[in-house]
């Protein structure tokens, strides 16, 4: 019932917006750099770093951040809105099973959605090379890169899901909590690496494939100053989501259906 | 009997079962519904923020149709949704058989809650939206169809079960969430004005059912403001105001009970003159007045049994015809305008 609700709804329609608008961007870039390519092997290295700061400040900080607001605060939320929560609450399930079987099905649709959307900018940013972009994905680092940023976007999906999940259960309105988000997770960079480890992209930034040389500030969104393994930074975002999760629970408990508040 | 909340009264009238007669050993376990059998709230309380949802509520529900009547605002859907654990008491406690409402995965397969609110998750058809109800009771597929035709056909909406609910009337809509509520065959039902919307033909047939469903042994709690459709179907009743139960029981025992008001009997007779003058000569009668035909009168007593009893001797010494005796207001409605109409002129 959820997917069908979160995929085919009209008003998701912004989050395929936010999924595939690169695509076309890069179609097109595909469509007018073929007529004006030189030297394959150089225009596919510019791509390549083109593609990663495409995903990591792109989809990472932006795209995935506010797609997965839109999905998991209206799991709950929307209910509210549109006055059909009882039906769930009503049901012989314990709340915490609802509340997971809801996060499950948001980390799908987000999970879905926006890896078809790096999926379709990989492939057309290396299709217009033809055998050497074959090359270079089959039998070079470019599938390897692939199934860093769908797993990157799995994992980015998971953490904001669960913190936008249990905030759109204590408060009203969480756009302004969201902001606080985005605001924490911009400059967390700037804090003690122990407050830094509370923050999703202080573990995802570390698992990019591509890293993009940048200077000044904006090294913060791509510079770890004190890097963790890569088991670390794959189990972080997880952990981090269990704990929420669990506090999520805990509240779900006590939800009170209130209709005329709303 | 009646005990004092407060600064208000609370009339309870003798139930079928008393709960005095619960724990004699003699009596047994058919004739008294035990507690794990009950709808049970202790010194429930639900605040609002500063304002009052309901105020010490003490009920024990036993099985049958139990008619929830009061004003708008008296917290009927407050107790409702705290039956339900929509919401959860501000203080005391909640158990419906003996379950509290905070273990959805055992209340619910017992209870089955129409609201009020007339609201459907988007896009829904009206055989989906009981489906899927049922599948949350980890029914298969099978089942859940068979049952989902089943509630269906009880509440006659089987010919637009395939039409989305957007497009139903409020009385479709109103039917079609019945369905959801008893698909799953429950033992409680709580329905919250569910006769609202429907023509007097589907009305008649819900009253039917609410009937039958009560005669089956299972507890069912309907609020409505139809007074007298409530004391149709209705085995006992509560009645609230302002968040406090002001009396609960069945109607004729609450009628009893309020002593402020005289029972009024309307007697028919051969000479209600002749009655009406002997009659008017007892301390206990309060009135006598002939009715506008003047085949008949009506009169006020404080003492019922004993107005009875002068019947039967003036029937007898005085040689007079009897048509009908009956109480005038010994129903819901009556009790609902002593009780509460004086602070709440309409409801």
């Amino acid at each position: 019932m959820d997917l069908r609700k979160n995929f085919f709804s009209r008003r998701g329609i912004w989050i395929y917006l936010l999924a595939f608008a690169p695509f076309v961007l890069i179609t097109l870039h595909a469509i007018i750099d073929r007529s004006e390519m030189n030297s394959p092997m150089s225009a596919m290295h510019n791509d390549t770093e083109i593609l990663a700061g495409i995903f990591q400040f792109f989809y990472l900080r932006f795209a995935i951040f506010f797609g997965c607001l839109g999905i998991f605060t209206w799991l709950f939320r929307g209910e509210v809105i549109e006055k059909s929560l009882h039906y769930y609450f009503l049901a012989p399930v314990k709340r915490e099973v609802l509340l997971l079987g809801k996060f499950v099905g948001g980390v799908v649709t987000s999970v879905t959605l926006f890896g078809l959307g790096v999926l379709a900018c990989f492939s057309v940013m290396y299709a217009h090379f033809g055998p050497a972009g074959q090359f270079y994905v089959f039998s070079g680092p470019g599938m390897g890169q692939l199934l860093a940023y769908l797993g990157i976007t799995a994992l980015a999906c998971i953490g904001y899901g669960s913190i936008f999940l249990m905030l759109s259960l204590l408060i009203r309105n969480p756009i302004i909590p969201a902001a606080i988000v985005l605001g924490w997770e911009t400059f967390s960079p700037v804090l003690p690496s122990l407050v830094q480890r509370f923050s999703v992209t202080y573990y995802l930034k570390q698992l990019c494939p591509v890293s993009i040389p940048l200077d000044g500030l904006m090294a913060l969104f791509t510079v770890v100053s004190e890097p963790v393994s890569t088991f670390a930074a794959i189990l972080g975002p997880i952990v981090l989501a269990s704990l929420v999760l669990v506090l999520a629970c805990k509240f779900v408990r006590r939800f009170e259906i209130s209709y005329a508040a709303e | 009997m009646s005990t004092v909340l407060g600064d208000r009264e609370q009339v309870t009238g003798k139930r079928e079962q008393p709960e005095s007669i619960v724990s004699t050993a003699s009596i047994s376990s058919t004739q008294a519904a035990p507690l794990d059998n009950r709808i049970v709230l202790q010194n429930v309380s639900k605040f609002y923020g500063e304002v009052l949802g309901v105020n010490r509520v003490n009920l024990s529900i036993p099985p049958g149709v139990t008619g929830l009547v009061g004003p708008n605002g008296s917290g009927k859907t407050t107790l409702m949704n705290l039956m339900t654990g929509l919401i959860r008491p501000t203080q005391g406690c909640v158990s419906v058989l003996g379950i509290p409402p905070d273990r959805p995965e055992e209340l619910f397969r017992k209870v089955g809650y129409c609201a009020q609110f007339d609201s459907f998750p988007k896009g829904v058809t009206g055989f989906s939206f009981v489906y899927n109800t049922l599948r949350l009771h980890e029914l298969d597929d099978h089942e859940s169809v068979r049952l989902t035709l089943e509630a269906l056909g009880r509440v006659s909406m089987t010919e637009a079960a395939n039409r989305k609910v957007a497009g139903y009337s409020k009385g479709m809509r109103q039917r079609i969430r019945l369905a959801q509520a008893i698909a799953h065959h429950p033992t409680v039902l709580i329905l919250d004005e569910p006769l609202n919307g429907l023509d007097p033909m589907a009305r008649a047939e819900s009253l039917e059912l609410f009937q039958a469903l009560g005669k089956e042994g299972l507890h069912v709690i309907i609020s409505s403001h139809i007074l007298h459709e409530v004391d149709k179907m209705s085995d006992q009743v509560i009645l609230m105001s302002s968040g406090y139960v002001v009396a609960e029981g069945q109607i004729h025992a609450v009628r009893t009970e309020v002593k402020e008001h005289p029972m009024q009997i309307l007697v028919r007779c051969s000479d209600p003159n002749l009655l009406a003058s002997r009659v008017f000569a007892q301390d206990h009668v309060v009135e006598a007045k002939l009715v506008d035909d003047r085949k008949g009168v009506l009169v006020r007593t404080r003492d019922a049994d004993a107005f009875y009893l002068l019947l039967n001797q003036l029937v007898v010494k005085d040689n007079i015809s009897l048509e009908t005796v009956a109480p005038a207001d010994d129903d819901v409605n009556s009790v609902y305008q002593y009780l509460i109409g004086s602070e709440n002129k309409t409801i």
